[in-house]
């Protein structure tokens, strides 16, 4: 019950919901770039929200599936093919034994997510199933993927087991299938070449010179190759201090955008540190996230202020949406 | 946003502001010191002791505590303010904080440094800001007992108090792409030790040969908040020594 790994693609790694309650102890989040993505293809599966799957970033990997299994496929459009066919993105998808998953050219986005209905079967550490590149912690063997690993997926849910055997009844046709039905297009955003990214005011908003918070609002930045999962390091206007002051260090958290002394601006993202001494000049509301995450290096974005409270609004709206998805399922499909 | 708020049982005022939709600072006061510290202590045991619904974890700094909550959780699924709702949980955790904790009088952890070479290649960059012979720097870096205030930045990185104000230094313009664990740095007034490879912007100025870091540790940080530590000068011979049986 496994699944083989031909080619590893650019960088595919393991992350589950994120390493959670070890930050006072330093140790970082990790978790998915685009957490909703994940969390929708988990669903899709029968799995809880914050399993284990695989974070797929612009190349692809080629896998092979050792048994059955019960795939979903969220995030980024990939050009994802099994055995040559293109696959469709957000929904459940049987596959037999001995496909092979490929990916193509990066279409919309750059980070897919791939869940397998029950997960994976990688050991949990600090409470997480995460990985953690830097630490060399979490997932398979605390790195990415390479060719000749042998994922642990142990195969489907006893529901998703039900809902393979529905989609693919007979021993013989087709070699994949899918449902009919699919989430809420809410929880599936498409993704927008140069996005507009909606941001509170950081904690540090008033250290910067009136021309720079202009510019922070109203001109373009492009994430430079030098990004990673730490954080997008942007191009764009030089963000300015009033003064130099030095800055306590404290906490910072997923969407933080920080300014070094050099004045181009940091967005810390899944792998962020958990304190920093940088200014922040603001901070990425939560219903973002995808839409942020899925900006290439090399692409473009802006940033627009918005209230706390319309963030929290966004915020309830985009987890009522996923609850009510969530209870839909448990209500048709995965009884 | 800044919010006054009636002083906690302890010295420092305290201002609470969001970070973000799905985090609040308390900030208590501006500057470092061992009073302000045992308050953040104080509060972060109160946390650990009585959580509110929708706390997920938080982060304690040198004149902040962080904490992290879940917005749906805490607005009790959409029908309340999550941000009014997590001040009023919090205010009322300030009203109630327990007397202050002595400070522990917990065993002096001794950390190993080689200074300078390749050790230490902002050593003599540091002399020349500072105007001190590089011995010097040495000397004034291993003489203090620190404080360890807050483990942050990375896993097991301690920054500490007590650091002589003669070595301060700004950080660099441009952080460095990869700095190895074990660096030992100063940024501003501050000093640490880079418990990772991972990108940094601190002056280095030598390297420990110990972990900081043991994730298959039960305590994976090797130091914790509120402890004491000096630095040992060591040669590059013995660091070479501790490094074979640190392993």
């Amino acid at each position: 019950m496994s699944c083989s790994v031909l080619r590893p693609g650019l960088l595919t790694t393991i992350q589950d919901g994120g390493r959670r309650g070890y930050r006072q102890a330093g140790v970082i989040v990790s978790g998915p770039m685009d957490s909703l993505a994940l969390r929708v293809a988990n669903l899709l599966v029968n799995n809880p929200p914050g399993a284990a799957g695989l974070e797929i970033t612009l190349l692809g990997p080629t896998l092979r599936f050792e048994a059955d299994h019960l795939l979903a496929l969220t995030g980024a459009d990939l050009s994802a093919t099994l055995d040559g066919e293109l696959l469709p993105l957000h929904r459940p998808i049987a596959v037999r034994r001995g496909s092979e998953l490929a990916f193509g050219p990066a279409r919309a986005g750059c980070r897919a997510y791939l869940a397998f209905s029950g997960g994976l079967a990688v050991p949990t550490v600090l409470g997480s199933q995460s990985t953690y590149l830097r630490a060399g912690l979490g997932g398979l063997e605390g790195r990415a993927l390479r060719a000749g690993d042998v994922l642990p997926a142990p195969g489907p849910t006893p529901a998703g087991q039900r809902l393979h055997q529905q989609l693919l009844s007979s021993q013989s046709g087709p070699r994949w299938a899918t449902t009919a039905w699919f989430p809420d297009p809410a929880l599936t955003p498409g993704l927008e070449a140069a996005p507009v990214i909606r941001v509170l005011r950081g904690p540090e908003y008033d250290l910067f010179t009136p021309a720079s918070q202009r510019a922070f609002w109203e001109e373009e930045f492009t994430v430079t190759p030098q990004s990673d999962r730490m954080g997008y390091r942007l191009a764009g206007p030089e963000l300015q201090r009033r003064a130099e002051q030095e800055i306590l260090s404290s906490a910072v958290t997923f969407g933080t955008v920080q300014v070094p002394a050099s004045g181009a601006p940091i967005v810390l993202l899944a792998d962020h540190q958990t304190t920093g001494g940088y200014p922040r000049i603001g901070q990425v509301i939560t219903a973002d996230f995808s839409h942020l995450a899925q900006v290439p290096p090399g692409g473009r974005l802006r940033f627009q202020e918005v209230s706390l409270t319309e963030a929290h609004y966004w915020y309830l709206h985009q987890e009522k949406t996923l609850q009510q998805f969530q209870r839909g399922l448990a209500l048709f499909h995965y009884q | 946003m800044d919010q006054p708020l009636p002083p906690p049982s302890g010295p420092t005022p305290v201002q609470l502001y969001p970070l973000g939709d799905a985090a609040v600072v308390l900030q208590f006061g501006g500057s470092i010191s061992e009073a302000t510290h045992r308050t953040i202590q104080a509060v972060g045991a109160s946390l650990d002791a009585h959580p509110f619904p929708g706390l997920l974890e938080y982060v304690p700094a040198f004149t902040t505590l962080t904490v992290y909550y879940d917005p749906w959780v805490v607005s009790q699924a959409g029908q309340q303010d999550p941000y009014q709702r997590v001040s009023e949980s919090l205010r009322q955790l300030l009203h109630q904080l327990p007397e202050l904790p002595a400070p522990d009088a917990t065993p002096v952890v001794e950390i190993p440094v080689c200074y300078g070479g390749a050790f230490g290649p902002d050593l003599d960059l540091l002399s020349r800001y500072t105007g001190l012979a590089a011995a010097d720097v040495i000397r004034l870096h291993t003489e203090p007992e620190y404080l360890v205030y807050m483990i942050g930045f990375a896993p097991g990185f301690p920054y500490l108090g007590g650091m002589n104000e003669r070595l301060a230094a700004p950080r660099k313009t441009q952080p460095r792409p990869l700095v190895p664990a074990g660096a030992v740095g100063i940024a501003g007034r501050q000093t640490g030790i880079y418990s990772l490879p991972t990108p940094g912007g601190w002056q280095l100025i030598g390297r420990t040969p110990r972990r900081l870091f043991t994730p298959e540790a039960a305590s994976p940080s090797l130091l914790q908040a509120g402890q004491r530590l000096r630095f040992v000068p060591i040669s590059e011979a013995e660091y070479q020594h501790l490094q074979e049986h640190e392993l």
